[in-house]
């Protein structure tokens, strides 16, 4: 605790730094990856290719990454840009995935019951397919964001400052405290990441969360919770 | 009038939906295509708004060629109602039914007032507006899908099997709704079901068909009773089975209808 009230400035800023490495990250990584699995989802047959392909982006070792990128969009060696860029890449390699199952999720017969009422292609996509998606995004979203906010606190390993500085620095100078602020911090973000996009779901998808009839798709879990809420089921 | 001139439809798998069809359905009235499963009736109501192209052969919509019709524009000019309703689970009832409006670009308010009176004219309650398609019964979905076909007033309403899903009480219901909206609003019908007895309740032309979109007879209900063409035709009505041939017998001073198996189904009327 002494050491927090001795350094609040300095935590506050990088909390600040952290804040905007991974939600920069995690909005482009969004809109990136939202028309990819659209496409993903319209033509079955790459589909496959293009989801392996994600798979495969994920499974490149962070601390490399973030090493041999500058080399490649030429930024200089200590560019936060190249943890903008690499978590970037990192979250649309989850989200298509995320996006192709979001829109498979979405009904034929609402869509073809949308296309027979005298939608036009484009605003049956944005106007239909794209909020339907929705739930099953939010979803994707929400993991997205949880481990990109962890993610970062590896930039700190090549010099881009942020709340995991207080893990190297901490090490360093074996001090527990230091390092314990970090966890608290890098926790909390990650905390008040999804709460923020839970609540911007109900917002925009209140839809979602009316009870449903009949033979919906429904998981013993959700109605159980629906239950307990008092809601009908 | 819709015509349909030697139409065909093969699907890109090679299934032959329909093989060879003419047909001219009567502006006002109701047309009912009725068969088993694969007997191409979907297809067949689907070409009408452009869902699905023929593979040859042409529909026309008082005598022009749709195939020349926009397609967005054609389906915005005909009301649609499906099985299941096929609500948008995302809009409030009021928004979906006025969506079409919208569509055809009346203003917000324009549009939700005419959904409001479209509403009234299916018999359902104003408070169920701003519900979710979720939070209302099937019966009531199936009203609100029939609101939404008929919220632009089109010429033609395409209604495909739109009471398949609902409990044989409230199908009742909204087939005698059916019949009290198409005699004050007199639209062109095309309806789809696989079930008889409703074909003969809401048809003014019935179009029994076998596989493959091949006419078994059209005519009117009382025609078909009166002369079934051919053994398939006297199966799929019924007639063989025993439930349409009724006779009257006397009970107690009174004349009971009977049908051949010795089942009461009725009083005669005085």
């Amino acid at each position: 605790m002494t050491w927090f009230n001795a350094n609040t400035d300095k935590v506050w800023d990088l909390l600040l730094s952290h804040l905007w490495l991974s939600g920069l990250p995690i909005l482009l990584g969004f809109v990136i990856a939202v028309p990819i699995g659209w496409f993903a989802n319209r033509h079955r047959r790459i589909r496959g290719t293009i989801l392996s392909l994600g798979g495969i982006l994920y499974t490149i070792p962070s601390l490399a990454f973030f090493l041999v990128l500058p080399s490649i969009i030429g930024t200089g060696f200590l560019d936060p840009v190249n943890v903008v860029v690499a978590l970037t890449v990192y979250a649309v390699a989850i989200m298509v995935r995320s996006a192709a199952d979001a829109f498979e999720s979405v009904s034929p017969a609402v869509l073809d019951a949308a296309t027979a009422t005298g939608f036009a292609p484009a605003g049956r996509a944005f106007l239909v397919e794209l909020p339907l998606a929705g739930p099953v995004l939010l979803a994707g979203l929400r993991v997205v964001a949880v481990s990109t906010v962890s993610l970062v606190s590896v930039g700190a390993l090549i010099g881009v400052s942020n709340l995991g500085s207080l893990f190297t620095e901490g090490y360093r100078t074996d001090n527990d405290a230091e390092i314990l602020i970090g966890v608290i911090g890098i926790v909390g973000l990650a905390l008040l990441f999804d709460l923020v996009l839970v609540m911007a779901g109900r917002l925009l998808m209140p839809w979602a969360r009316t009870p449903r009839r009949g033979r919906s798709p429904v998981s013993p879990i959700m109605s159980f919770a629906q239950h307990l809420r008092g809601g009908r089921v | 009038m819709i015509e349909y001139r030697s139409i065909g439809k093969t699907f890109a798998d090679g299934t032959e939906a329909v093989g060879d069809f003419s047909l001219q359905l009567p502006s006002r009235t109701t047309t009912v295509f009725v068969g088993s499963s694969g007997c191409g009736k979907t297809t067949l109501l689907r070409m009408v708004n452009r869902m699905v192209d023929p593979s040859h052969g042409q529909v026309l919509i008082d005598d022009v060629d749709i195939a020349t019709r926009n397609k967005v524009e054609l389906r915005r000019s005909i009301g649609y109602v499906m099985q299941e309703a096929g609500l948008l689970p995302h809009r409030r009832v009021i928004d979906n039914v006025a969506l079409m409006m919208r569509l055809k670009g009346a203003s917000k308010k324009e549009a939700r007032d005419r959904a409001h009176e479209v509403l009234e004219t299916v018999g359902l309650d104003s408070s169920l507006a701003n519900r979710y398609p979720a939070q209302l019964s099937g019966g009531q979905q199936q009203r609100v899908g029939v609101a939404r076909g008929l919220v632009t007033d089109p010429n033609i309403l395409l209604m495909d099997e739109p009471f398949g899903a609902v409990d044989p009480i409230v199908r009742d219901e909204l087939q005698q709704e059916l019949l009290r909206l198409q005699r004050e609003l007199d639209k062109t019908i095309v309806f789809v079901t696989h079930d008889i007895d409703e074909a003969f309740l809401l048809g003014d032309q019935v179009v029994i068909l076998k596989k493959g979109g091949e006419i078994a007879q059209v005519g009117s209900p009382a025609d078909i009773l009166a002369e079934p063409a051919g053994d398939f035709v006297r199966s799929f009505i019924g007639l063989d089975k025993g439930h349409r041939k009724l006779h009257v017998e006397e009970r107690n001073g009174s004349r009971i209808v009977v049908d051949e198996t010795g089942k009461a189904t009725g009083v005669l009327s005085e």
